[in-house]
């Protein structure tokens, strides 16, 4: 089968932005963001062709095998060490691809109404499709060096669109600080990427996860402190992973991220670039499973207590986009935990399957709520819970999609997220239970902190309003009823026969007893956000003082952004940096202005040679004369 | 008469040399510019005596020495005509004809 | 001794010993004087290797035309009467130094060649052959530089004359 074409999915976009980057003062708003629409259009369709064609070929014995649309050699420095760039595509890409550019088109089209009349409409485009091209480029990588270069662009495109408003002081601080985290989580893959390579001799993903390669059937043996190399090379790819999927401790960026427009967070921050982590541990999950599994142990635990963390916070946050920011960081948690608590190869690899099921359904929902978020934030002029209330009666659509999507990540069957929650809730009670009750507890705190922002945007009191709010325009809408008609279906796309561990299909059982509780939790988490905040009342406030400084600690976010500052500011600015500059200033600056005095100093000196005395011009070519015949004479 | 007998040509060698370095001496060390012109004039005499003896002693066949130290003698005359001019217009100028004074053409 | 070798010590100790003043002296007209007696030291010496028509020429070239000559610009440039500055020390030193140096070299390299005098038959220095070598045109004919040196004496008078013009101010 020609795959050949898929090379149109990644040059589109690319083509996109050029042409928007460099005509952008040359096209009209809306023709730029037709463009850009148009350009995505034709993407999505081309990646639901290409996921019709492979998925259909069906799987057959051996599972679906990963075909090489195109694999060029771009760099080579020696044999062993070269650079290829190509798009592979196996069950696990071509879903991606599914999922990133369904969520642009989306994103796309909802811009058309929502950043209407912004300055810089056309950049905007430009750097949605610089995106778009990037995450499919991405997904589509054959081998790790061609995913690290993407995942840099990546890292770019987001600092572009988060630092969109690039007139306010905190989207600028956001993006660097966006930047910065992602930057230095890749110091980690990129030294994780040098080792696996080293050892294994190959970058290529295909031959890095044949269960015959070299890093699988013999792993490298090397040992440094305790761990074998090829735990510290997970690891460390995995510390990349954290860094661009906001794991504990590297998920300051992300809140501060929602500076960004919507549209972008919807993109970026819910459906594709932070499952960026999720997808390199999938990718690269058969190394993961059988040659390193201590390495899946801290990725199960670190994802557990990142959603943990992640969901106590969203329930004191007053930002409804921060609340979905922190959603977000607990969703990506229980990813991470489904793969951390996979095994490989059939029924083993529930988790695996389990964890990109959650990707494919949460891509959904969460651009959902994003956008449903915009359109409120349209209609109000203000991010916070405070200036809203009672907005069920202004915009009827944008409140029942919402409420979709409160339920689906709620966990409510038969709804999408319940399917893939429940998957995970399974695979991690077959192998780890303490992580198993920790996801429990976290499904319903999931449902309690959705439900008290969805019922204080359009339940509650009626607040005094500048303007009475409307309905969202059509652009705006109809990606709204379009998620939720996917968040509502997608629970009942047959993953477990498309995107496995092994590739291969296999049979999966449904759990009463792990769906009852679950779904349990999940009404008990509604109920309580429904006593608190359907109508106004004081058992909020009077929970809150109750539980004044735990209350506190939580609203800041556990002053982990302070700590961050602290060790920045007093030990790595005054240990490092001040003897790095200072060295820099007097060492390095030092030597090039001694290299510029000593050549004036001596210059100053042999001026004095054109004195204009007569005496010693005469002095000089006797004497010279009178020496070059002793050396001539004597000396030869 | 001829001195081939009695004086050596050394002895000659000796005498030019040393006048021809205590002009030397007498141009570097003196700051006015008429007694750098006498140094110089010291220095065309010893090369004159080298050129007359040497054709006394050695070449007495031909008169080459003889004519060459004619001839520096008629340059040097121009030559010392020319300075005396030349000091006096510099002594016009700078009212002094010290040549620490004259230093105009420097850095 | 012989009566040649005494006049020739006479003559080139004085010939030395007049430099040596000449150069020290700080008065500038004795020093004028001593290079004077210097010039007619060496047309003595001139004179005792016996080329008289030269000794003659430096006598009248020399003694009489560029000491006058020297005399008068100090006339000119009224300095008969203060004394000079004494040299620095750095300069006497860097200047003995050269001297040495150069004594050194040129006497090293010189005194131990032993020179072959040519054995042609020596020819007479009359006023008759130097007249006729100097406006002669064959193997032994110096019209050539005879001629130059005119145009050099022209050249040079006209020069003079151009310098030490006063300026129409």
């Amino acid at each position: 089968m020609d795959y050949s074409y898929t090379l149109l999915i990644l040059l589109l976009p690319l083509l996109g932005f050029a042409l928007l980057g460099l005509f952008h003062d040359r096209l009209k708003p809306m023709m730029s963001g037709t463009l850009g629409t148009l350009n995505l259009v034709v993407i999505t369709l081309l990646s639901y062709y290409t996921a019709f064609l492979y998925f259909s070929q069906g799987s057959g014995e051996s599972g679906y095998t990963a075909v090489k649309a195109f694999n060029v050699l771009w760099l080579s420095f020696s044999e062993s060490l070269q650079i290829h760039l190509g798009i592979l595509l196996d069950p696990l890409s071509v879903m991606m691809l599914v999922v990133i550019t369904t969520v642009s088109l989306m994103v796309h089209i909802y811009s058309l109404g929502y950043m209407k009349g912004e300055k810089g409409f056309q950049r905007y485009y430009a750097f949605l499709s610089l995106f778009t091209f990037s995450m499919l480029g991405l997904v589509v990588a054959t081998n790790i060096f061609q995913m690290y270069i993407f995942w840099e662009l990546v890292g770019a495109s987001s600092y572009l669109l988060i630092g969109f408003y690039y007139e306010r002081p905190s989207a600028v601080a956001a993006s660097k600080k966006a930047f910065i985290v992602t930057r230095f989580a890749d110091l980690g893959f990129l030294l994780g990427i040098l080792l696996l390579s080293f050892y294994t001799n190959t970058f290529d993903f295909t031959t890095l996860t044949s269960v015959d390669g070299v890093a699988i059937s013999t792993p490298p043996t090397a040992l440094f402190l305790g761990m074998s190399v090829t735990t510290w090379a997970m690891l460390l790819i995995f510390m990349g992973g954290a860094g661009k999927s906001a794991m504990f401790p590297l998920h300051i960026w992300l809140p501060d991220a929602m500076e960004g427009p919507t549209p972008v967070s919807a993109l970026i921050h819910a459906a594709t670039m932070v499952v960026a982590g999720v997808y390199l541990v999938a990718r690269l999950f058969p190394v993961y499973v059988l040659s390193s599994p201590d390495s899946l142990e801290v990725i199960a635990y670190v994802g557990s207590f990142t959603s943990l963390f992640a969901a106590i916070i969203a329930c004191t946050q007053l930002d409804i986009k921060r609340v979905l920011a922190f959603s977000t960081l607990s969703q990506i948690g229980y990813m991470m935990v489904a793969l951390g608590v996979s095994g490989y190869g059939g029924e083993e690899g529930l988790g695996y399957m389990a964890a990109l099921f959650h990707l494919f359904t949460h891509a959904f929902f969460k651009a959902l709520l994003f956008l449903g978020a915009g359109s409120v934030i349209h209609a109000v002029h203000s991010n916070l819970m405070t200036d809203m209330g009672g907005l069920r009666k202004y915009m009827p659509i944008t409140h029942i999609t919402f409420l979709i999507a409160c339920l689906t990540i709620a966990g409510i069957p038969p709804l999408s997220g319940f399917f893939s929650k429940d998957e995970i809730l399974v695979a991690a009670f077959e192998h780890n239970k303490i992580i198993f009750a920790v996801q429990w507890m976290v499904a319903g705190i999931t449902a309690f902190y959705m439900f008290r922002l969805y019922f204080n945007i359009f339940w509650n009191r009626t607040p005094v309003f500048h303007h009475t709010p409307h309905e969202s325009p059509t652009f705006m809408t109809v990606p709204l009823i379009l998620l939720a008609i996917a968040s509502v279906l997608a629970g009942f796309v047959p993953f477990h026969d498309l995107v496995t561990s092994d590739g291969k299909a296999f049979h999966t059982v449904f759990h009463w007893m792990i769906a009852i509780p679950s779904v349990l939790i999940a009404l008990v988490g509604i109920g309580i956000a429904t006593w608190f905040y359907k109508k106004q009342n004081s058992i909020p406030d009077q929970v809150v003082q109750g539980a004044k400084r735990i209350y506190d600690i939580v609203f800041h976010k556990f002053y982990i952004d302070e700590i961050y500052l602290f060790i920045t500011h007093k030990v790595i600015f005054n240990f490092i940096s001040q003897p790095v500059a200072w060295f820099d200033r007097h060492i390095v600056d030092g030597t090039m202005n001694l290299i510029g005095d000593t050549t004036v100093y001596g210059s100053n000196l042999i001026k004095k040679m054109q004195s204009g005395q007569i005496q010693w011009y005469i002095w000089f070519f006797t004497s010279g004369v009178l020496l070059l015949a002793f050396l001539l004479l004597y000396l030869n | 008469m001829n001195l081939q007998a009695e004086i050596p040509l050394h002895y000659m060698i000796v005498l030019s040399t040393l006048l021809f370095f205590i002009g030397l001496v007498g141009v570097l060390i003196r700051r006015n510019l008429i007694t750098m012109l006498m140094g110089i004039e010291l220095m065309l005499n010893a090369v004159n005596i080298n050129f007359v003896a040497f054709n006394h002693y050695l070449y007495p066949h031909r008169l080459e020495g003889h004519f060459f130290a004619l001839i520096v003698m008629a340059i040097a005359a121009a030559e010392a005509a020319i300075a005396i001019a030349l000091i006096i217009n510099i002594y016009r100028k700078f009212s002094t004809v010290n040549v620490d004074d004259v230093d105009e053409l420097k850095y | 001794m012989t009566g040649p070798k005494i006049i020739f010590f006479i003559l080139a100790f004085s010939t030395i010993l007049f430099s040596l003043l000449s150069v020290f002296d700080r008065r500038i007209l004795r020093a004028a004087i001593y290079l004077l007696f210097v010039l007619v030291a060496i047309a003595g010496l001139f004179y005792m290797m016996n080329f008289q028509f030269l000794a003659a020429v430096q006598l009248m070239l020399y003694a009489g035309g560029i000491v006058v000559l020297i005399i008068f610009s100090i006339l000119l440039t009224s300095q008969i009467n203060s004394k000079l500055d004494a040299p620095k020390l750095m300069q006497i030193l860097a200047a003995s130094i050269t001297a040495l140096f150069g004594i050194g070299i040129s006497l090293y390299t010189i005194l131990p060649y032993v020179f072959t005098p040519s054995p042609a038959t020596a020819v007479e220095v009359n006023m008759r052959n130097i007249g006729l070598q100097l406006l002669g045109t064959g193997e032994q004919g110096y019209v050539l530089p005879f001629e130059v040196i005119s145009i050099l004496l022209l050249a040079a008078l006209v020069g003079i004359i151009f310098i030490a013009k006063r300026s129409r101010t």
